[in-house]
This record gives structure tokens, C-alpha cells and sequence, in this order.
């Protein structure tokens, strides 16, 4: 779950990780009446990245024009978002931009932290070179002594060291007590005057681990057809092709995809409806597959928890219900195949047993149908 | 032969009394597996299929001589489970749990990392199987049978299909082992190779890897300098597209293309592996390679 950048910077001043004075408005005219002394920045809260190039970042010299950007900034998408707060803080004077992380780095099976002292821009851009990948000990945590060394990397003036490491050890704090996969700070600011703030905030909550963090609000942002998958916990992503695909088991869904571009063809969607999917579970899969208007829908079960008869019973229900909107592929194999195709073929429809074979035929049918 | 688990495990259980934990000690009773003892907190004195139930791992160890573990528990209690089992002397634990915290994963990991006989496999596995010897999970056993290929992948479905082409060609596993498709792994494909190279059942091993991290690569190290045997691999998710978790929690292409399938794709060429194009076809690279 990623945070708000309103949000995580609450969560650093609690970690004492010193930010801009700043405050969160919904309305043009509450920005007018938050008595923040100009000049400013106001910054749409969106979850993401290149705010500043979509437009979502703004300054602002009067109170007039505060609630001029307000307006601007909570009247339109800014990167296909809508913008419903808008956080307004003071203006730093900069004399540096650094970059700081701590994330788990997979191959290492380890937190790391990730330093630069180029920081500002995004940081897949700063060539390799430019970053320090340090790895941390889970057992032992994040000693004074590697802190220092991070320092020593960027370069900080000795005199700001002491309060650059207690930044550090306070960002690992937060990352470990928040379960967090994620905590960067981007730029970190060195101000003209010799402070250190953190003037932006990206936090990522480990989604498996929210059931031990009830204090953290949770937050939203999905389209619809998202919002939908995750009622009936259902795996969804929106992609772009043309082939409606329904599968059962990540792993298998993953390679549909991949037997499908194999043969020429495009896939319109990820869905995994998991083990042992119900027949109501399998009929809003189909719903929120055939919202995106594919022009065929490919259907690839391995029956192991789930049932091959329930699956075909979701199909036919689907079928006499609302009609099926495009032609449908299915390739059915695993627990009840007997029974299921036999439910198949009972309504006019029937089921291939070799993935590669299914796969050629919807592909030849999305083909036909452009 | 085979790897990790055979006919001389004696499995416990953890979380025996639960729906699902229930369900598959049957299924696991009727493979054969000499299921010894089940663990539930507080169920002591009870029987799940005849197997008695005790309220600790260290009782049920003392009881039965068990030597492994299958954790049917809650993700939110498998950090607690695993250390449990770790604590009372066993050295293979597996844990089926899927949604187990990243942090939780990164203790089990550091603890374990230089304690070379311990095993934990999982979470978000299906577990472990030696065909016609043992089974630790939930996989379809009817699919299995006993032969000459050791099988590691990170997801279930993937490893059905596989099986049942090579069942169907008539090639038997040695042993199938879900690594599981979390972020950090108890158990990487790493730390798999040396046994199944070691194990003298197993002629071929096949390696089933998705997007996300670098398992493969490394694995592809250790291949190119340590294996030989034979290794064929599959890698799922050639079109994911990046910052998207496909389904696994470690599924995942990062912004900078960092876990793509490509570049596993080639470090597992690079180090000699055969590439299969889908499940089906390691079925048919293995046919050739084992004749």
C-alpha cells in the first residue's frame, strides 16, 4: 500500500526526520484560509511519480495565487489521477538535492540502504556508479558507524554528519516498525542555511503485513474494474491487447499470456481466480473481462483445488444470463474435466485439453474479428 | 533416492485441526506419507485421521521422532510456526501459507542462512513431493510418478502442467519442490541445486522461475560452474509489464526492468540450461535429453 506523500511525511515527523511546515486542503478556499505565509509549493496528492512534469507541483508568491493553484491543481487529473488534496508548504531555499532509501533488495535477501548525491531527479535515470547500495544485517540493524559511511559517500559537511545519521537510523526505524517495502526520500535538501528536510516522502506499506498496522490509514486508488477484482479476490491487471483471458493460478496465468503472444496474439488482461473459485467468483471475472471489450476471451484451467464442473457451470450461467458478447476459447484439464466439459458441450460450447492448441484458436478468431 | 523428503520422513503437521489442515493430512495419509503427529495450540489429546494432535512441536517431536514439518498455519502465525519447528531440532519445514509478512521472511532467512542442513521451504508453496515415497502439501498426487527429474518452480499451476506432460511421456519425478512465489523464499533454487545434483535418482532437474528478483540469475551462476546435470528451465511472464505484481506477491518486473524475463532467460541460457518455450515443451526437451 503506498502512502500519500502528505502521509508519509506525518509518519517522518513522528520518526523525528525533520520535513517542511506545511499543511493538507480539499478546497480551493481552505487553501486561501491555511495561513501559510508565502512563497510556497503546492503539491497535488496523487500516487504518482513525475508530479512535477503532469503539472501537479506549483508555487505560489500570494495568498491569491495560493488559492488560484489550489483551483488548478483539485479541478483536473493530473497523470489520469484525480486530485482531491493538495498539500501546501513552505518553500525550501536548496543548496543541495540528495537522494535516500531503504528498501529489501530480493537478491540479497537483505534491507538496503540506497544513497546518492544526485538526488531531485528520478532515480532510475542516475547511472549506477552514482548510488551507494549498502546492505544491512537484519540482526544487527543500522549501526552509527554504517550511517556515518553513507555520510562519507554523499559528501555531507562534518558538521551536518551527526544529524545525518540520526536521520538514517530514524528512517530505519520506521521502516522496519511500519513493515515497510519502501521509504524514500527524495530530495533529501541540504537548505542554504545548513538543514537537512526531507522535502519529499514515498512510503510503501507491505500489504501482507497491514493486519499488525490498524493505526495506518488505508488507502485507495484503483479504477473500478480494480476495486471489483479485489472484492471477490480476484488477481487483475489491465493490459493492452485484445484477448480476454481467465486462468487459474499465477503461474499459469503468467504463461497464457506468454502462449498467447507466442502464436501472434495480445492478451487485454491478467486474472488468476485463484484456488478453488466459486461459481459467483467466476461470474464477475467474466463481468469485469468482458467490461474491457475484448474481441475473444481465452479460458485456461488446471483444475487442482479448482474444479473444472464449476468453472463450466460459471461459463453457462454467464451464457444464459447475459449472452456471451465475443467468442469464447477454453481449455479445461485437472479435477472434473469429465464432468465439466460435459456441461461444456450440454450448452453449445466445448473445451480443447493442449494450451498450445486453445491458444492458436483464439488467436486466429481475435485476428479475424479486427 | 530422491530430495528433502522420502519413506523415511515423519511428517508432523502444524496446524492439523484447521479446515484446510484436516483436508490434507487425509490426502497426504492416502499418498502414503507417514504422517506422525499434528500441532495445535491448546488441541492437545485430540486425533485428526487417527494422527494424535499435541500442543507443542517439541511434545509431538519427543512423541513421534518426527524429522519434518508441514505448516497448514495462518500467514500471520507462520514466523512464530517456523521458529517453533526450528527451535525443537527439525531441519525440513514447510510452509504452505500465502500473505506471510516481507519482514517476517527476512528474520526466517537470516537465521537460517548459515545453517546449511536446515531446509525451509515456502511460504506460498505447494510443498514438497517424492513421488510413491512421501508428500508435504497440497498438490494433485494423481499426477506424479516416480523417475529420473527433480522439479523446482515458484508456481503450482506451472509445476501441474509440467508434470503432466512429463507423466503423460512417461518421465517420472524424483522430487517436486515448490519454492514459492513470495518476495524471500526460505529456500531459493540455489540452495536446491546442489541436492538435486547430489541425489542419485535425479538425471534432470527442471528449473520453473516467473518475473521478479534475481533467483534465476544466481541459479544460472551455479549451474554454469557446479551442474552436471542436465537443467532445463522455464520462465513465465515474457509479457508482464513493469511495477504490475502478476498474481505472486514476487512476481513483479521492477520500473527499471530489473527481474524481466529476458534477462533470466539468458542468464540461463548463458550458463548451459535448455529454454522451454512453455510448460509443454520441457516435456519434450527432457524426452531428447534423457534418451
Amino acid at each position: 500500500m503506498r502512502l500519500y506523500e502528505y502521509m508519509g511525511k506525518d509518519l517522518f515527523r513522528t520518526y523525528g526526520i525533520p520535513v517542511p511546515q506545511g499543511v493538507v486542503a480539499t478546497s480551493p478556499a481552505a487553501a486561501e484560509l491555511a495561513n501559510m505565509k508565502p512563497p510556497v509549493v503546492l503539491k497535488a496528492q496523487i500516487l504518482s511519480g513525475k508530479r512535477g512534469k503532469g503539472g501537479g507541483i506549483l508555487f505560489a508568491s500570494t495568498p491569491q495565487e495560493i488559492k488560484a493553484a489550489a483551483e488548478r491543481l483539485l479541478s483536473a487529473p493530473i497523470n489520469g489521477y484525480r486530485v482531491n488534496k493538495v498539500l501546501i508548504e513552505e518553500r525550501l531555499d536548496i543548496a543541495r538535492e540528495l537522494y535516500l532509501a531503504i528498501t529489501v533488495n530480493r537478491s540479497l535477501q537483505a534491507p538496503v540502504i540506497l544513497a546518492s548525491a544526485q538526488g531531485g531527479m528520478d532515480i532510475e535515470e542516475v547511472p549506477a556508479e552514482a548510488i551507494l547500495t549498502r546492505p544491512l544485517e537484519v540482526a544487527i540493524g543500522l549501526p552509527s558507524y554504517a550511517a556515518r559511511e553513507v555520510a562519507s559517500f554523499l559528501a555531507l559537511p562534518s558538521e551536518l554528519k551527526p544529524e545525518f545519521a540520526a536521520l538514517l537510523q530514524n528512517l530505519y526505524r520506521l521502516f522496519r516498525e511500519k513493515d515497510a517495502e519502501l521509504v524514500e526520500i527524495n530530495p533529501l535538501v541540504i537548505t542554504t542555511n545548513g538543514q537537512l528536510v526531507a522535502a519529499d516522502a514515498k512510503v510503501i506499506i507491505d500489504d501482507d503485513a497491514l493486519f499488525r498496522h490498524p493505526e495506518l490509514v488505508r488507502v485507495e486508488e484503483v479504477s473500478e474494474a480494480e476495486a471489483k477484482a479485489r472484492q471477490y479476490d480476484l488477481a487483475y491487471v489491465e493490459l493492452d491487447g485484445d484477448i480476454g483471458v481467465l486462468a487459474n493460478g499465477a503461474g499459469i496465468t503468467m504463461a497464457t499470456l506468454d502462449t498467447l503472444q507466442y502464436y501472434g496474439g495480445r492478451a487485454r488482461n491478467f486474472l488468476d481466480i485463484g484456488g478453488g473459485a466459486s461459481v459467483e467468483k467466476v461470474a464477475a471475472a467474466l463481468e469485469i473481462i468482458f467490461a474491457s471489450r475484448p474481441k475473444a476471451l481465452f479460458v485456461n484451467i488446471f483444475g487442482g483445488i479448482t474444479r473444472c464442473d464449476d468453472v463450466a457451470t460459471a461459463l453457462v450461467e454467464v451464457k444464459k444470463r447475459h449472452g456471451l458478447p465475443v467468442p469464447v476459447v477454453i481449455r479445461m484439464v485437472g479435477t472434473n474435466e469429465e464432468e465439466g466439459v460435459r456441461i461444456l458441450r450440454a450448452n453449445g460450447l466445448d473445451a480443447y485439453t493442449r494450451m498450445e492448441e486453445a491458444a492458436q484458436k483464439v488467436v486466429e478468431i481475435a485476428e479475424n474479428a479486427a | 533416492m530422491s530430495i528433502l523428503i522420502d519413506q523415511n520422513t515423519r511428517l508432523l503437521v502444524q496446524g492439523i485441526t484447521g479446515r484446510e489442515g484436516q483436508f490434507h493430512t487425509a490426502r497426504m495419509l492416502e499418498y502414503g506419507t507417514n504422517v506422525v503427529g499434528g500441532v495445535t495450540p491448546g488441541k492437545g489429546g485430540l486425533t485428526v485421521h487417527g494422527v494424535p494432535v499435541f500442543d507443542t512441536v517439541a511434545e509431538a517431536v519427543r512423541a513421534t521422532g518426527a524429522n519434518a514439518s508441514v505448516l497448514f498455519v495462518p500467514p500471520r502465525l507462520t514466523l512464530d510456526a517456523i521458529f517453533e519447528a526450528l527451535a525443537a531440532g527439525l531441519k525440513t519445514v514447510i510452509s504452505i501459507a500465502e500473505g506471510v509478512p516481507v519482514k517476517d521472511m527476512l528474520q526466517v532467512y537470516h537465521y537460517t542462512k548459515n545453517l546449511p542442513d536446515v531446509h525451509v521451504i515456502g511460504p506460498n508453496s505447494f510443498g514438497v513431493i517424492s513421488p510413491g515415497k512421501a508428500k508435504a502439501g497440497f498438490m494433485a498426487h494423481e499426477i506424479y510418478s516416480q523417475g529420473p527429474v527433480g522439479l523446482m518452480s515458484r508456481s503450482a499451476t506451472n509445476s501441474y502442467e509440467t508434470v503432466l506432460g512429463l507423466t503423460r511421456r512417461g518421465i517420472g519425478q524424483s522430487t517436486c519442490v515448490g519454492v514459492g512465489g513470495d518476495t524471500i523464499p526460505g529456500t531459493s533454487f540455489v540452495d536446491l541445486l546442489p541436492l538435486f545434483e547430489a541425489d542419485e535418482q535425479t538425471k534432470a532437474v527442471v528449473l520453473i522461475g516467473e518475473i521478479g528478483g534475481a533467483d534465476e540469475e544466481i541459479a544460472a551462476e551455479y549451474i554454469k560452474n557446479h551442474m552436471t546435470k542436465p537443467v532445463v528451465a522455464y520462465i513465465a511472464g515474457r509479457n508482464a509489464p513493469k511495477g504490475k505484481k502478476m498474481g505472486h506477491a514476487g512476481a513483479i518486473v521492477g520500473a527499471s526492468g530489473v527481474g524481466s524475463a529476458q534477462s533470466k532467460i539468458e542468464a540461463l541460457a548463458a550458463a548451459g540450461a535448455y529454454i522451454a518455450e512453455s510448460p509443454d515443451h520441457i516435456g519434450e526437451l527432457l524426452e531428447k535429453i534423457l534418451s
